[in-house]
């Protein structure tokens, strides 16, 4: 199957909002009643509750059967493209996989669901030795001497790395002195984010004419208030930054440390790990390139891994081994606190260790030459459709997915890349990802096809672009209504941003429309 | 390719497709592409991983024999809360929760993921109702991570730059909160009343000034008690131009005032309670709410869906409200951070509380009452233990004090693992002033029977 | 609408601009074409496909607008004025005035530097303006992209609501030096054009940062690190006027004005007037400057009256150079330019420095050597 699909249409059950379905009287579940016996020995609690503490509100919560609820979200799960449904390779940066089903089988099950992160130690060894476990695992892929899984996305573990740095720098002495983060305007958003959060300045290299920031660049901001370097590399770009152990030293010689955000780690396993290229920290997000779900947005994991003399800073608790138990470590007085609840999601720990459980360190390699090879491939095929370029060195190979830019194309038909994306919507596809901010490249679609596209998904997803182009040269104006076979179809923006329209509630939607 | 099976995972793993696809680019080998990379960082050796369990069979039987030796809630029975409970999961929860959809979906736009943008508007408007207020955000991480980011949210709002916070908070958040605040404001904690562990609003009045952003506190606190001093400790912020930010376990809202009836300028909470299994915590997620005011929402951190008539008639579209204000938008200009969180925690609680309805959510509040009162009293009755050793009104937890048995709450707690319970937690480090006291967490789970079996058990070990 | 038929002649016949009838009537011996009427064409076909007659165009006759409308499917209101055979920047803004008392809600026009110019010299900011580029000079940020791109953001003006208007430069060059070979540019003013929000694609896709709040973070930014002994000189542009707002004084916008103490000490100063008051000055001076937009010169165009001799004086680690990221960007990986008019200076500018983008955000951008 390589031809676009001409027949596609969205399911499209224009599903009523829930606020309005049901009739007053009916019931989705019902409530376990309190036994006589319980009532009989007790005074009724909410009589003694102050009458103002009682609520008083009606609360206008549906009434609907059960069969209709869960007709109504199985029918909005119908209208929602998940990788089981749709080859995403549209979802550039966000590494979209497959999600094996028996990891999700393994976790259907009470020794998962049921347990309580303030159980005794004793009775948690099972996800203890998996943490444990997987932590040996990471050390090794990465290089790293010590990690830790609370951290529940990718965002809160460059926060983590953030807040590492600056534990370091204070037990220095040189907390207040150091206050510059270092990262790169093609790295993602929350690696200049976040360190701001955590109180830093931080600056920002520009490209230079390679598309990645220049050695100098760096050079001259180097200096006794450099805290550190957050980095991806590759980049957003799908480049690889060759200077990037020269930077490391450099800014390890100027007295900050460097983190690693391999969020764009999916064409590295066994190819390069954080450690060996002198990196201080790093954090990997199982729910992408470890095939933990991504979950409709979560949850997810951000492993953080340190090298030895930032083991210390580490959240607590941290996991350990005593020879015959596996134990949480509580008593860590340099720790930097806490960043997430508990454990964070040790769920998605689980499934990652199970997915590198079935593939080892060939499978892993695997993983990562597939992932690059369909991408190239992609790239290769994709150089071949009209108005479609890539910037920079197209000799230059990208890694694991390529930002690309549609200039040409636009500037000969006069639409614009968010035309050519909301196009994909009528072939099944996920709208392409376009650019993190800031937009650096002209007319921007970023994908990345990772290991689990087949050739023919590739073909097809080459097919439709292709198709698209097309049109936009034939017949541009027909593009800038799409898409026509999607469950939504387009609409103004400025509902959304207007304070006398938008409306994140339904109570608050009918005080204004109506 | 050592590997003589291509993987189930990896369709092009399959040799002579990957020679075709190498010929089409142009190259002899993927090494080609990683040309770039210089060879001081390449990777020589082999990594030294566990040798691959390659059937799926093999592989299922392996994790699951780890995972067996822990114990659960489900063959034991469980007293432990602190943050993070066992409430009943419908069916139906569960049901939607593996719709493979949902699972396997992530950032994808209104035109693809329609139905995930309802569902977790839906969410919004759901819970709104439950709390009373018209603006909800998607799921933030926790409970904690959502105080965090309202704490800051007040700060900017106000220009101010101190929080005062119960002092009863949980260790576990109070140590996140320290972390996430410090570089822009400082926490004051506010003294509990000894017998009660309410807000001492005495001691707020001597600490609250105009420099204090926020006053915070949770209904209800993590000592389990009902915050019946909320009117007051709301008019003591407001009347020095503070924000309330209240920190609410939303299943208590069908039958509990919610913040919104005592003016709470901002609500957080989590909805782990919400039809989402524990997950050894992995379950929680927290939200941020307030009323639709455009200065307050401009400081929200969190993403917020919003609702508009489609294009055709009685059609919806959904899409963010305001995004430029996130950090994806402003990078290193954002005063907080928001990313990937529990969305799909979202959705459950939204298939929850239309399972339950408005009187689904009152009698669940009201058979929780009844039952942790029960418990209390039955453990009160015990020689030696004093429970409710506060004089509070309590929602599902509740403070149990051992200190007269002469033994510890770890002592007892191990004694009663070994007969197949998880007691309360154990506050004796964080609350010294309450001695060798425990939290218990009893639910519309426990039956009479198993508080019986505790009660029961509790007599057998102290005696 | 309005067309300058005479912009652009001269690009294809390597004359640099039109601004003289002796160059147009040499162009069009050299066998130019009307560019600028092929342009406004193009564009004005697209936006009759797009609104129709749900909107009036109001026009100069021939080929000063009316030709290009009705080749386009519209009807036009024609302006009564008389439209000579070569037109001057004089047609220009009679049309205009004409225009204004008209009150039209936008005015579209094709044209080069020298047009937005003589448009500029009317209606200053006051209505929004879309720019068709014709002309040879194209250094006003007035101009869409492509005649077609024009064509969009005039139809969404129009049926959309949800469009944002921004301040852009009006730049200039001498065309009589520019002809011998120097580019001698200056900065006449700002107009406001429409500019489409991007179409956010949820949490990855990102869109546009919006300028102004990334303006006002940039002026936060210097407002906090500003201190009283120090004299500031304050270059030109909307970046430096956002600057003067978050410091409470009202900064001239095209001017160079001189600020210490938390006050103006001196406005649209000449670079004599500087160079007597720092000399008489015995605090520390920094100069405070921001790129052109899409062009990248922080000195030498549009604030020449800051000379060689006090930026050696000042030093260059006193020079703080501000921008949004969306203004870096804008230079499409080019590096800052400098033209001071002496190579010493030029040369000691030149290298990596660093640039205040935001709250506790800094990037750092090369100077060209």
């Amino acid at each position: 199957m390589t031809q676009p699909h001409d027949n596609y249409h969205a399911a499209r059950w224009n599903e009523p909002i829930i606020m309005e379905m049901g009739s007053e009287g009916q019931r989705g579940v019902l409530v376990d009643e309190t036994d006589q016996a319980i009532l009989e020995e007790i005074q009724n609690p909410l009589d003694s509750v102050p009458q103002n503490m009682l609520r008083s509100s009606k609360l206008k919560l549906p009434e609907i059967s059960q069969a209709h609820i869960l007709r109504h979200y199985t029918r909005l799960s119908q209208m929602t493209l998940g990788f089981d449904v749709t080859p995403d390779a549209s979802s550039g940066t966000c590494t979209m996989k497959y999600s094996p089903k028996v990891n999700e089988a393994i976790c259907r099950n009470a020794s998962v669901l049921d347990v309580h992160p303030l159980q005794n130690p004793s009775s948690l060894q099972g996800i203890l030795k998996i943490l444990f476990d997987f932590e040996q695992i990471m050390c090794e892929i990465s290089g790293m001497y010590k990690y830790s899984f609370q951290a529940s996305s990718g965002a809160q573990g460059i926060y983590t790395n953030a807040c590492l740095i600056r534990a370091y720098h204070e037990s220095n002495g040189e907390g207040k002195q150091r206050n510059e983060i270092i990262t790169t305007a093609f790295s993602h958003p929350a690696d200049a984010a976040t360190p701001s959060v955590a109180g830093f300045k931080v600056i920002t290299l520009m490209p230079g004419e390679n598309g990645y920031p220049d050695f100098q660049s760096l050079l001259s901001v180097l200096s006794e208030r450099t805290a550190g370097l957050m980095v991806t590399n590759p980049e957003d770009t799908g480049l690889f930054n060759p200077h990037i152990p020269d930077m490391v030293k450099a800014v390890q010689d100027a007295g900050g440390l460097c983190a690693y955000d391999q969020a764009n780690a999916n064409g590295l396993f066994g190819v390069v790990r954080a450690g060996d290229t002198g990196f201080d920290l790093c954090q990997f997000n199982l729910h992408k390139t470890f095939s933990a779900p991504h979950s409709a947005q979560g949850q997810g994991t951000a492993a953080v891994g340190v090298s030895e003399k930032l083991a210390k800073f580490l959240p607590t608790p941290v996991g350990d081994f005593n020879d015959t138990e596996y134990v949480l470590n509580y008593d860590r007085p340099d720790s930097i606190g806490k960043i997430r609840s508990f454990l964070g999601n040790v769920q998605t720990v689980i499934k990652a260790y199970s997915w590198v459980m079935s593939l080892g360190a060939d499978g892993l390699k695997s993983v990562s030459e597939t992932a690059v090879l369909n991408n190239n491939y992609l790239a290769t095929k994709l150089m071949q459709i009209k108005g479609l370029d890539l910037p920079w060195d197209n000799n230059v190979r990208r890694i694991e997915q390529v930002r690309y830019t549609w200039k040409q194309l636009c500037l000969d038909t006069g639409l614009t890349t968010s035309d050519l994306a909301r196009k994909m919507s009528d072939y099944g596809l996920q709208t392409y990802m376009e650019s993190h901010v800031p937009r650096l490249v002209d007319e921007p679609m970023t994908l990345e096809p990772t290991e689990s596209l087949s050739l023919d998904d590739l073909d097809a997803y080459v097919a439709v672009l292709k198709d698209i182009s097309a049109q936009a040269y034939s017949d541009p104006e027909s593009l800038k209504g799409a898409p026509y076979k999607s469950a939504s179809d387009q609409l103004p923006q400025n509902q959304f941003n207007d304070p006398e329209t938008w409306a994140m509630t339904w109570k608050a939607y009918k005080t204004k429309r109506e | 390719m050592k590997q003589n099976k291509s993987d189930p995972f990896i369709p092009n793993s399959v040799p002579s497709i990957r020679d075709k696809m190498l010929d089409a680019i142009g190259i002899k080998s993927v090494e080609d592409i990683y040309a770039s990379i210089p060879n001081e960082i390449r990777f020589g050796g082999a990594l030294n991983l566990p040798s691959p369990i390659r059937s799926e069979s093999r592989l299922r039987k392996h994790v699951e024999q780890i995972l067996s030796k822990n114990r659960n809630a489900q063959d034991n029975i469980n007293f432990l809360g602190a943050g993070c409970w066992q409430h009943y999961v419908p069916a139906v929860c569960d049901e939607i929760a593996q719709r493979g959809e949902f699972v396997t979906a992530y950032g994808g736009g209104q035109f693809g993921d329609h139905g995930k943008w309802q569902a977790v508007f839906e969410f919004q408007s759901l819970l709104g109702e439950l709390i009373g207020m018209d603006v909800v955000s998607t799921p933030t991480y926790d409970w904690s991570a959502a105080a965090n980011s309202a704490l800051l949210m007040a700060c900017r709002y106000t220009g101010r730059n101190e929080i005062l916070v119960p002092e009863t908070i949980s260790a576990d958040r109070l140590l996140q909160m320290y972390n996430f605040v410090r570089p822009v404001a400082s926490i004051k904690k506010i003294k509990m009343v000894s017998n009660t562990g309410l807000m001492d609003t005495s001691d707020l009045r001597s600490k609250i000034s105009s420099a204090t952003a926020s006053v915070y506190f949770e209904n209800p606190t993590f000592l389990g008690a009902i915050e019946t001093g909320a009117y007051e400790i709301v008019d003591i912020a407001k009347s020095k131009g503070a924000l309330a930010t209240v920190g609410v376990d939303p299943i208590t809202l069908g039958v509990i005032s919610p913040p919104s009836e005592y003016g709470a300028d901002i609500v957080v909470g989590d909805i782990q309670p919400l039809g989402i299994h524990m997950y050894g915590g992995g379950g929680l997620g927290g939200f941020i709410a307030s009323n639709d005011n455009p200065e307050l929402i401009a400081e929200y951190n969190a993403l917020l869906v919003s609702i508009a008539p489609g294009l055709r008639p009685g059609e919806f579209g959904f899409d963010y409200s305001t995004f430029d204000r996130t950090s994806y938008e402003k990078r290193g200009l954002s005063p907080d951070y928001i990313g990937t969180t529990q969305w799909l925690w979202a959705i459950i609680a939204g298939v929850y509380l239309s399972l339950m309805g408005p009187v689904g959510m009152n009698e669940v509040g009201k058979t929780i009452m009844e039952r942790s009162s029960y418990a209390s009293k039955k453990l009160g009755n015990i020689p030696g233990i004093k429970s409710p050793s506060l004089s509070n009104l309590f929602f599902k937890e509740f403070v149990v004090d051992f200190s007269d048995t002469g033994k510890t709450v770890e002592e007892i707690n191990i004694d009663l693992l070994d007969r197949g319970v998880f007691g309360g937690f154990d506050l004796s480090s964080q609350f010294k002033c309450l001695g060798q006291s425990s939290l218990y967490c009893v639910t519309e789970v426990h039956t009479k029977d198993d508080i019986d079996f505790l009660t029961q058990s509790l007599k057998e070990i102290l005696t | 609408m309005i067309i300058n038929p005479i912009s652009g002649l001269g690009g294809r016949v390597g004359l640099k601009g039109t601004d003289t009838t002796e160059i147009v009537a040499t162009a069009i011996e050299l066998g130019a074409k009307p560019e600028s009427t092929i342009r406004a064409t193009t564009c004005l076909k697209e936006i009759f496909i797009g609104l129709n007659t749900s909107v009036d165009i109001i026009c100069p006759p021939g080929i000063m607008g009316e030709t290009s409308a009705r080749a386009a499917g519209f009807s036009p209101f024609v302006l009564p004025i008389q439209v000579p055979d070569f037109t001057s920047a004089e047609d220009t803004r009679i049309a205009v005035e004409m225009m204004v008392s008209e009150k039209v809600s936008l005015i579209l026009f094709a044209g080069g530097d020298g047009t937005a110019r003589d448009i500029y010299s009317v209606i200053k900011d006051s209505i929004p303006v879309v720019g068709i580029p014709a002309g040879v000079k194209m250094h006003s940020a007035v101009y869409a992209t492509t005649p077609k791109s024009a064509a969009r953001l005039v139809n969404n003006y129009f049926v959309s609501t949800d469009i944002n208007l921004k301040d852009v430069e009006v730049m200039d060059i001498d065309e009589d030096a520019f002809r011998k070979g120097h580019l001698s540019a200056s900065l006449y003013g700002y107009m406001k054009v429409p500019f489409e929000r991007r179409y956010i694609q949820g949490a990855k896709s990102g869109g546009i940062e919006s300028d102004e709040s990334a303006m006002s973070a940039v002026a936060h930014e210097i407002s906090r690190r500003i201190e009283d002994n120090i004299l500031y000189i304050l270059g030109p542009g909307t970046t430096l006027r956002a600057i003067g707002n978050a410091l409470g004084v009202d900064k001239t916008l095209l001017g160079v004005d001189l600020f210490k103490g938390g006050k103006l000490i001196a406005e649209d100063v000449t670079n004599l007037q500087i160079e007597g008051i720092v000399a008489k000055c015995n605090n520390p001076v920094k100069i405070i400057v921001t790129p052109i937009g899409g062009q990248g010169h922080i000195f030498g165009r549009g604030n020449q009256q800051i000379s060689p001799s006090i930026i050696k004086r000042v030093g260059r680690e006193s020079i703080v150079i501000v921008a949004t990221t969306n203004k870096l960007a804008s230079l499409n990986g080019r590096p800052f330019l400098v033209d001071t008019g002496d190579p010493e200076v030029d040369q000691l500018l030149s290298g990596y420095i660093r640039v205040v983008t935001g709250v506790n955000m800094e990037s750092v951008y090369r100077v060209s050597d």
